[in-house]
């Protein structure tokens, strides 16, 4: 579909203003969303420097504060650390693990689908059966059946969970790669003698960048719930490094005595993983417009 | 029609094939592979070791291993539980009921409450309502299934005693009521899921319906707003929700393993983290592959039901 096409498509039959309103809202939520996340990434960023306390510092004096009483504003746990600079230093892990899981993932979903989808044939029908074949997991089973039989550590949770995370990027630049080839300046690009790498990275991607990236935001917060359930089921991130996952973990035996250890890491996670969802929502609608999502 | 049918079925058989090939792979990637579990034995010599990769077939070239493997589960062999010596499929038998209870039960969910949000989303559109409605459904699907569970627990079963905890039912006490009663808890945990999808789905479902000239026709023939929304538009507009429901079933399972295991709900989820945990890797193997079997018939049935409903639907 060519761009000029899209622009008549967009939806008809709503007014300007209506429309400006509804950009509005979104883009309000969108950048709602944009604030959550930065918040959230200089809090757990610096402060932790600003925390009086370390986050495996251990003071049994003051076991089970609760939150907003005391020196400790978020309480503290079964040990006496001081549950705020846990929940931040928690926050670096969850938030780089979710970064990182999916850059690989885009990564590999962009390849996997760029080749699938410039050349095609049977490599392409191959690789995308391949894509339909993983995707008849569902995500949480296949992560956990390899999280189980590996050593966890940061780096090998982060592959974990891209390795089970690649295949609708795939899909997305697969269909993307598909419609630009046939389009004509990469067939002009063709004609001069372009290598097929030069015209898939060059000219082809580029023009897939919008697709990409709404793909990658959603995945940064699949990541970041992906895992906090696995290190909540005691697979992913091992204590005493805190994750949001693992000290959710701890806190279900305190549920009864301590409800905020339980708390406060489950709205850190909503935080997160929303903020997320709503800058990749917000990306989809403004930077498809074809799309119009209704 | 028959085309059609054999069409599907082939690329489903295709594609079963292709998932048997990536189970085998998991089970051979993993470290240790299928012999995990002995290696942490205590006091495992290498020669015993070795005697019993020998007695496993694991000696032999990986596709002579995977035939062997595969043929054993086409017909049903899908190995013995390491931790019980039962077969494997008839293990997870005993936990599937559990699983569908849940759901099947969070899916009405999703279809009662789900379509009449999205229903009124759609035809709504852009009102404070729809607006909530897409804001919630944003903020359900990112809040953690597991950290939910563990609220309603704390709230329902510790503060107020109103729910319990956990589990299918009070020993000993098996009356429909005492099931429903403990159904209620996690089925609202996963059918908070199941509802945002389903209305989201449903309100773009219901918008392309209801701006096509049948439905303006309707109107002009001062038919009531009632019946021209529930007998002519939300007709129309649940025909798609039929392959919607095939695809989202994959989420549903992984929905349901998440809440299992925080209701302590004795399914095929917690049969699944309780092999894990005891490194079972037959039964690891079986529930993924039986999940997977799982998705591609309801696609397949869903392809099916859709094409069969829809006479508007090309046969391709």
């Amino acid at each position: 579909m060519s761009a000029a096409a899209g622009i008549a498509e967009a939806a008809p039959g709503t007014g300007p203003g209506q429309r400006a309103l509804r950009r509005f809202c979104r883009h309000r939520l969108a950048l709602g969303g944009l604030a959550m996340v930065l918040l959230l990434v200089l809090a757990c960023g610096l402060g932790p420097y600003l925390v009086p306390y370390g986050p495996l510092h251990i003071d049994l004096g003051v076991r089970f504060s609760a939150p907003f009483l005391g020196p400790h504003l978020f309480g503290t746990d079964q040990l006496g650390r001081d549950l705020l600079v846990r929940l931040l230093m928690a926050g670096r892990v969850s938030l780089t693990i979710g970064f990182a899981a999916m850059l690989i993932s885009t990564a590999a979903g962009t390849l996997i689908g760029a080749v699938a989808g410039y050349f095609g044939g049977s490599v392409g029908a191959a690789l995308m059966r391949f894509v339909d074949a993983v995707l008849c997991f569902p995500q949480i089973f296949l992560l956990l059946a390899l999280a189980a039989f590996i050593t966890p550590t940061l780096a090998s949770i982060t592959l974990v969970i891209a390795a089970t995370a690649w295949m609708e990027v795939a899909r997305v630049v697969e269909a993307e790669m598909k419609s630009l080839r046939e389009r004509d300046f990469a067939l002009a690009a063709e004609v001069l003698g372009a290598s097929d790498f030069h015209i898939i990275f060059r000219e082809l991607l580029p023009n897939a960048v919008a697709p990409i990236v709404v793909a990658a935001t959603l995945n940064v917060a699949r990541a970041i719930l992906l895992e906090a359930y696995v290190s909540f089921l005691g697979y992913g991130i091992q204590p005493p490094t805190p994750s949001w996952g693992n000290m959710l973990n701890n806190a279900q035996e305190y549920l009864v005595t301590a409800p905020w250890l339980a708390i406060f890491p489950g709205v850190m996670i909503a935080l997160a993983v929303s903020g997320f969802n709503f800058v990749g929502d917000g990306l989809r609608d403004a930077l498809d417009p074809r799309l119009e999502r209704s | 029609m028959t085309g059609f049918l054999l069409r599907r079925l082939g690329q489903s058989l295709l594609l079963l094939w292709l998932v048997s090939v990536i189970g085998f792979a998991v089970l051979h990637l993993a470290p240790g592979g299928p012999l995990a579990e002995f290696t942490l034995t205590p006091g495992m010599t290498a020669a015993e070791l070795k005697r019993i990769a020998h007695q496993m077939g694991l000696d032999r070239p990986l596709p002579v291993q995977y035939w062997e493997w595969f043929r054993r589960m086409v017909v049903g062999n899908w190995g013995r539980s390491y931790r019980d010596n039962q077969p494997v499929l008839w293990e997870i038998g005993a936990r599937l009921p559990a699983t569908l209870e849940l759901m099947i039960s969070s899916t009405l969910i999703a279809v009662l409450l789900g379509t009449w949000i999205g229903v009124l989303g759609a035809v709504r559109r852009y009102s404070i309502f729809d607006s909530l409605a897409t804001v919630g459904a944003m903020i359900a699907l990112s809040i953690p299934t597991f950290w939910f569970g563990l609220v309603v627990i704390y709230i329902f079963s510790v503060l107020l005693g109103w729910l319990p905890p956990g589990n299918l039912h009070t020993t000993g006490n098996s009356s429909f009521l005492n099931y429903a009663w403990h159904l209620i808890a996690p089925a609202t945990v996963l059918g908070l899921v199941t509802v945002a999808i389903w209305s989201r789905y449903m309100r773009s479902s219901m918008l392309n319906v209801i701006n096509q000239d049948f439905v303006r026709t309707a109107r002009a023939k001062g038919l009531p707003q009632r019946v021209v929304l529930l007998r002519h538009s939300l007709r129309n507009a649940l025909l798609p929700m039929i392959a919607i429901a095939g695809l989202q079933l994959p989420t549903l399972l992984g929905g349901a393993l998440v809440t299992e295991t925080v209701f302590t709900w004795p399914g095929m989820g917690r049969l699944f983290l309780d092999s894990i945990g005891y490194r079972d890797y037959p039964v690891v193997m079986g529930i993924l592959m039986l999940s997977a079997l799982m998705v591609i018939g309801s696609n397949l049935v869903a392809d099916i039901l859709y094409a069969v409903a829809d006479p508007r639907i090309r046969l391709r």
